[in-house]
């Protein structure tokens, strides 16, 4: 459940969402509290990448709600969302960009409000990254690409943070890593939406799980209830 | 000696030319993918806006005003940026997800249109810029020749202007964030950063580019409707040889291909006005991206 007298958020009413003719996201209802991390569980297709590029205003055509700290994004073009809504997005393919090193990828994202980590505190959390500052973002591993994926969001003072399938592709000794970035980032008071394929990571690093078919949600499950409705879970989840 | 250092220099001097309106062309193509056929157009708008605001405002509009050579270079760029930021709001937005066929046969129309409003007012063999300031008038004498001071001038201006743009686009936060926005506009936008008004800005700065080459090039040629149109095609030229896109790969080709030019003048003068066409058809054949460009 969400923490005591946490705050909403991140409200999503009644959200639709169209690539072109292909009506994806089918009225989507779902709310973050302050602080949480939440999951977007689902089978491929489902709407979960949708549903954070539908909250960015990356998909062809949106209708509904979403609010940020009760403030209406749905209208806003893309650039205006990340400032008002000071949101932090990290893409399922990493989007590093290739032409840029690892010291331009971080300081690409503008900040948008106060609060952010600073480069040193970046590269402290990071320290493969500082090695390769002067690399460029395509002779990454995969490892380090997603590290530096979501090292660039924090120093933009996003405190909600949509990270879209980072556990893909890679190593366990990576997603070691991944779960103390993750865990770090809720102590700071991060809020945090991931998008997982992974349920063995994700399960133990989330407050909640919304279970997302054919773009709606059809069960929200708490932490506490995961054993309970495991085999309710399952079932969502097994092809 | 003596004459292949002078042609060097002056073939140089050309060269610069190439290298500012190709630098111009490879801004707008390497970071917005349109291929500006209205550059020629711009570099003599740039050449028109000198030479109406040193001798046309009084006798047109009425007003005692003359701007000399330093004031267009900073009017003329202004003006011709402008036009540019119109004509991708207006006209070049609406065509971004289309072939770039489209964009190229547009510009290409707003050549035609820029060319044939300058044709009716001015004599289409040219006129001369009076405004060349007195403090570049003269010669220099570098040894093994003697050279105009106003050239040596739009030598070094140019090549400072080259590689200021080099440096903003390779290792400013500035364009690191230009060269984002072409490499990935979405995510770009969904960092916060209004990618939009890059690309119209962009285009502005392009044009402007053209127009101080325009500028630049008054008090040297006659200033006339069709000087854009006698080296866009050249231009183009140096821009695939260097690689579409790269803008240190269009400076350099551009300057030595104005070597190479000038070179030719001297070996084989038949051959110095397809000479660099020659290059481009090597390039092509044994380096498609050209000498700088990446394969995609």
């Amino acid at each position: 459940m969400p923490p005591e007298n946490a705050r909403e958020l991140l409200k999503i009413e009644n959200l639709h969402a169209w690539y072109g003719e292909s009506h994806i996201l089918h009225g989507l209802d779902l709310t973050v509290h302050e602080g949480e991390v939440i999951t977007l569980l689902g089978r491929n297709g489902s709407g979960r990448s949708t549903t954070l590029k539908a909250i960015l205003g990356l998909v062809g055509k949106r209708t509904g709600s979403i609010r940020v700290n009760g403030t209406e994004l749905i209208n806003l073009p893309t650039h205006q969302i990340a400032r008002v809504g000071k949101l932090g997005y990290c893409p399922e393919e990493r989007g590093i960009y290739a032409s840029l090193n690892v010291d331009e990828n971080l300081v690409l994202p503008p900040v948008i409000a106060e609060g952010g980590l600073s480069v040193d505190e970046i590269y402290q959390m990071f320290p493969n990254l500082e090695e390769r500052r002067k690399s460029q973002g395509s002779k990454l591993s995969g490892g380090e690409q997603q590290m530096l994926a979501i090292a660039r969001i924090l120093r933009t003072g996003a405190t909600l943070l949509l990270l879209d399938e980072i556990t893909e592709g890679l190593a366990p000794v990576i997603l070691k890593a991944l779960d103390d970035v993750i865990r770090k980032l809720r102590a700071k008071g991060f809020t945090i939406i991931l998008v997982e394929q992974n349920f063995r990571f994700a399960a133990p690093l989330a407050d909640r799980h919304y279970v997302i078919e054919h773009g709606q949600v059809v069960e929200q499950i708490a932490a506490e209830e995961l054993e309970a409705k495991q085999d309710q879970l399952n079932r969502h989840l097994s092809v | 000696m003596q004459v292949i250092l002078a042609q060097a220099l002056l073939g140089l001097n050309v060269g610069v030319f190439y290298a500012m309106l190709s630098l111009g062309l490879a801004v707008i193509f390497g970071l917005l993918n349109i291929i500006n056929f209205a550059h020629g157009a711009m570099y003599m708008l740039g050449a028109f806006i000198a030479l109406i605001g040193y001798s046309y405002l009084e006798q047109w509009f009425g007003i005692s005003l003359q701007i000399g050579f330093w004031g267009s270079l900073i009017v003329a760029p202004l003006v011709v940026g402008l036009l540019g930021i119109v004509i991708e709001r207006t006209m070049l937005k609406r065509l971004a997800d289309l072939d770039h066929i489209y964009g190229l046969l547009l510009t290409f129309g707003i050549t035609l249109i820029l060319q044939g409003l300058f044709a009716n007012y001015f004599n289409v063999s040219g006129t001369p810029y009076p405004g060349q300031p007195e403090v570049l008038g003269g010669v220099l004498n570098l040894g093994f020749m003697f050279f105009p001071t106003y050239r040596m001038f739009a030598i070094v201006f140019s090549l400072v202007v080259c590689f200021a743009t080099w440096y903003v686009i390779e290792h400013t936060r500035l364009g690191s964030r230009l060269r984002a926005g072409v490499e990935n506009p979405q995510l770009t936008q969904a960092f916060g950063l209004n990618v939009p008004l890059m690309v119209t800005l962009t285009f502005g700065f392009g044009a402007a580019l053209a127009g101080l080459a325009g500028v630049l090039a008054a008090p040297i040629y006659s200033v006339s409707p069709l000087m854009g149109a006698d080296l866009i095609i050249v231009v183009f030229a140096v821009v695939v040889i260097g690689g579409m896109g790269s803008i240190m790969g269009a400076i350099l080709s551009g300057l030595a291909l104005g070597l190479v030019e000038g070179l030719t003048k001297v070996f084989y003068p038949p051959a110095a006005n397809t000479v660099i066409f020659f290059l481009m058809v090597l390039v092509l054949l044994f380096r498609p991206a050209g000498l700088f460009g990446k394969e995609k």
